[in-house]
């Protein structure tokens, strides 16, 4: 190991029991928490303080297209086991199921974002813009940073299944760590839309 | 193994299994395949409830309630956190607390503002 590498990256750092790249994510994850924290509470703030909601009258289900938003529900929750099944082909030693499995899961990613896109322009032919009112502003603003989370996590999983991949052939531990340490934050993401899918789409 | 361990499943794959064979660990897939469809379960019960136009209170609660089981499965066996070690939980606990700070904050702020409206007449 050089003097630069991060040590106790495969074997668990003795202070926390768990490798250093697990504890950072999981910490990463908590700073996560607080910030779709702070728009859900500001989205319960001008929810409760609306006379009626959505703003315009009527029910959220008739502004957004609940079939649409179930649909995403089960391509992110499909996504979620697809890449947990790619970390466990890495476990079982198994590359190329590995690659089979992540490819999967990328590609029901980039199928989450058509679909959002799709989503969005219908908004916008129909002039629900972010500043149409707080129910629209809210949704954008929501599902906005949630889509860039895709964005984020489709990356650092094409890194994975293209150069990162080359870990392989020297330290299979290492890169099965990172593995599970990207499906963690996938997870993440899953667990954000299974609160946004009611909240915008249902209630 | 232990007969503990074989009775375990795959939210101990993480942590607790990392020195199994792989015969031992593919019996532990079969409970990602359980979440699995327990997730796709749920989300259907999520939006038939939406359909029956409960009242809003209550049809708030039930979704939340929903989507906390969904939200549960996922943690516990997706991201391993049933055996987790003990400073994840410390992080994770503290997380919460101010979660919940950051939510109930505002509604503090909003019950002042009403509390000072009716007192001042």
């Amino acid at each position: 190991m050089s003097d630069t590498a991060i040590p106790y990256m495969v074997k668990p750092n003795p202070v926390t029991g768990i490798p250093n790249g697990k504890f950072a994510i999981w910490l990463f994850l908590a700073s996560e928490v607080m910030l779709f924290g702070a728009l859900f509470s500001s989205y319960v703030l001008i929810r409760t303080g609306a006379p009626h909601w959505p703003p315009e009258g009527g029910l959220t289900s008739d502004l957004v297209s609940v079939p649409l938003g179930t649909l995403n529900t089960l391509v992110l929750i499909t996504s979620s086991i697809t890449i947990v099944l790619s970390w466990a082909s890495c476990k079982l030693r198994n590359l190329k199921m590995f690659k089979v499995w992540m490819a999967i899961t990328i590609l029901l990613a980039c199928a989450f974002l058509v679909v959002k896109y799709f989503e969005w322009m219908h908004k916008f032919e129909l002039g629900h813009f972010p500043s149409h009112d707080n129910y629209f502003a809210i949704y954008f603003v929501l599902t906005g940073l949630h889509g860039l989370h895709i964005v984020g996590g489709i990356v650092v999983n094409l890194y994975l299944l293209t150069i990162g991949a080359r870990m392989w052939n020297k330290d299979p531990e290492h890169f099965t760590n990172r593995v599970e340490n990207a499906g963690l934050y996938w997870h993440f993401v899953d667990l954000v839309w299974i609160f946004l899918f009611p909240s915008l789409y249902l209630l | 193994m232990d007969q503990h361990a074989h009775a375990s499943d795959a939210a101990h794959a993480s942590a607790a299994h990392d020195h199994e064979s792989p015969e031992e660990f593919k019996k532990h897939l079969r409970s990602y395949y359980v979440v699995f469809v327990a997730l796709l379960c749920l989300t259907a019960i999520t939006v038939g409830v939406a359909y029956l136009k409960l009242e809003r209170p209550i049809a708030i609660a039930l979704a939340l309630v929903i989507a906390s089981i969904k939200a549960g499965l996922v943690a516990a066996v997706f991201m391993h956190l049933i055996s987790e070690k003990k400073v994840i939980f410390a992080v994770l606990g503290l997380t919460a607390l101010f979660f919940a700070l950051v939510l109930a904050l505002p509604s503090l702020t909003v019950y002042e503002h009403r509390h000072l409206i009716t007192a001042g007449g």
